[in-house]
């Protein structure tokens, strides 16, 4: 039953309580864990509320290490199967409290991670800074980010084509079915531990097998 | 068991007067703390080696000669000696030299240094740190061991029939620490050979220090230097003291809260919850201190930050004289409790362990520091 088990956690950096993004991630979400178990796998969701760690981000860039609830957070997310990051567009990008957390999360901890990437906005103008932005940042993080970005304006919320009809709804669907089946094709995501099986010194000092 | 002071030297802004020492009352400041440390009957003194400002120890031979030179009893050690920038070849003579006119008092502790814009200024490339580390403690570890040295590698010029001198006095090459905050390679490193591990133990949680040192225990034993709990382990500690606990914080809040390494940050209650950082009474230094043996086992060497923040040298003084008179004689005693016999101490020069008094450790009696004047 382990083996049929996969971790998707979603990070939100939604500032309102209730905020759109957290709306919209709730529906990826969803949609994920729907293909997930068409698929025969058993998803386990953990939301991560950046606004929750929003102080102990600042702190962990001054002091260098993360408050344990953060640590719990940063934890969740280098181990998760599969990863939905939403944040809403502000000044042509993702928010700075989005790009705070990326920003601690270690060079290769995501090497690989199926990611979602979703934004939103208030209007659609902005909707390509899920390509210009997002998508590069996690290329750095070297994740591997499925097709399908979910954009959402206020104006998909309702109306001809909104969230219950049209456009959005589709693209939350097909976005949540390219990630669960990027979950299903990757083994269970076993994060390394530094401290176990250390590289003999014999090794190290041949430099086969040190950090660039 | 070892205590001392270790001090990074840096030159901050006292952020209660807005006084900022000179270079010149820095340095004279270092030298007036390491010879108190000696005065309240502390072990060692050691320095760190930074080559941009704020600080000033650049230059941690000449400053640990001169002391050596005022004091009697004192090991002088470094905390940390750049074995990334440092050309190997130098610190071989450099630690030699100071070996000979400190009759034997020195050890020193390895470190990368972090600050990117260092290595070029001395010819390196941060980015290649860890294999620096490796070659030239290589190469320095083999020039205090053999006469005639042939050597080739990456990353300095080759050498062929060179002889480090001084040679090591009586033959024995300075004892060596590597300190490390969380690369296991480091830890890696001082188990292969059989040196001492240092951690820091300031401005960090104590899962990093426990998961470092368990790590160099346990490749200790792997390369068969002896069990993994007669590993050679130092930590550092963060401390600032009043008789009564509110005084210390009140006191030092205000340099808390500017401090360079985790100034506008976490609240000083929060930081002293995650990481070993200790302002109170006296009795909690002693109670926070014991428990990091439950953390790392029983080890060798405790080293107090105590002057860092801008805090007046008045204050530092103070700090260092309840170390002595308050602190380490409990520690000291405490310690030796339930210490198993075959846990050793920190490695002596020779001569260094002939000169001792009797064991601090096995006769806690002996231990309350006597106060003895400074040479003028």
């Amino acid at each position: 039953m382990t083996e049929a088990k996969r971790s998707l956690v979603v990070v939100s950096a939604g500032l309102g309580q209730p905020s759109s993004t957290r709306l919209l991630t709730d529906r990826l979400a969803a949609a994920t864990e729907r293909h997930l178990l068409e698929a025969g796998l058993e998803p386990a969701t953990e939301v991560v509320e950046l606004r929750e760690h929003a102080q102990d981000l600042m702190n962990h860039l001054l002091t260098g290490f993360p408050s344990p609830s953060l640590q719990a957070a940063i934890d969740a997310v280098l181990s998760a199967d599969g990863l939905i990051a939403a944040t809403p567009i502000f000044s042509a990008s993702y928010s700075s409290l989005f790009k705070m957390f990326f920003d601690v999360i270690e060079r290769d901890g995501l090497a690989g991670t199926p990611v979602l990437v979703a934004a939103t906005g208030g209007t659609a103008r902005h909707s390509l800074a899920l390509d210009h932005a997002m998508r590069p940042l996690f290329a750095y993080l070297n994740a591997s980010v499925v097709p399908t970005g979910v954009y959402a304006a206020s104006e998909d919320w309702g109306g001809p084509g909104g969230a219950t009809e049209g456009r959005l709804v589709t693209r939350i669907d097909r976005a949540g079915r390219e990630l669960a089946l990027a979950m299903t094709l990757r083994e269970p995501h076993a994060r390394p531990d530094p401290y176990a099986n250390p590289v003999p010194f014999e090794q190290l000092l041949r430099g086969t097998s040190t950090p660039e | 068991m070892q205590f001392g002071i270790f001090t990074v030297g840096d030159v901050t802004t006292d952020p209660t007067t807005g006084l900022t020492p000179t270079d010149a009352e820095r340095v004279q400041a270092m030298v007036t703390i390491a010879l108190k440390a000696e005065e309240v009957g502390l072990d060692v003194f050691a320095t760190g080696e930074h080559h941009n400002p704020p600080f000033v120890p650049s230059s941690p031979t000449t400053m640990l000669g001169y002391i050596a030179a005022k004091t009697e009893r004192l090991v002088l050690s470094t905390a940390t000696t750049l074995i990334t920038t440092n050309d190997p070849v130098k610190i071989a003579e450099d630690y030699a030299m100071l070996q000979h006119l400190a009759d034997g008092r020195v050890d020193l502790m390895m470190g990368r240094g972090n600050m990117g814009p260092v290595y070029p200024w001395f010819g390196q490339d941060l980015r290649n740190g860890i294999p620096l580390a490796y070659e030239h403690y290589a190469l320095l570890h083999r020039l205090w061991r053999e006469d005639v040295v042939d050597w080739q590698g990456q990353f300095r010029t080759a050498l062929t029939g060179f002889t480090s001198t001084p040679r090591p006095l009586d033959g024995v090459p300075p004892f060596v620490w590597h300190g490390s905050i969380r690369s296991p390679e480091i830890a890696e490193q001082a188990a292969y050979y059989g040196d001492g591990f240092f951690h820091n133990n300031i401005f960090w949680p104590k899962e990093h220090v426990q998961r470092m040192v368990g790590l160099y225990r346990e490749r200790f034993e792997h390369y068969g230097h002896g069990p993994a709990d007669q590993a050679i382990v130092g930590l550092g500690g963060h401390v600032f003291m009043r008789a009564d606990s509110q005084a210390a914080v009140r006191e030092f809040r205000p340099y808390f809260n500017e401090a360079p390494v985790y100034g506008g940050g976490p609240s000083l209650e929060d930081y002293m919850a995650q990481t070993p950082l200790t302002v109170g009474s006296p009795q909690q230094v002693i109670d926070r201190t014991l428990a990091f043996r439950d953390l790392v086992g029983d080890y060798q060497r405790q080293l107090f930050l105590v002057d860092h923040a801008g805090l007046p040298l008045p204050v530092v003084l103070e700090q260092i004289e309840m170390l002595g008179e308050l602190v380490v004689p409990v520690l000291r005693r405490e310690f030796a409790i339930g210490r198993p016999a075959h846990i050793p101490d920190a490695p002596l020069h020779p001569r260094v362990k002939a000169a001792a008094r009797p064991t601090d450790d096995t006769s806690p009696t002996s231990t309350t520091a006597t106060a003895e004047p400074v040479p003028a």
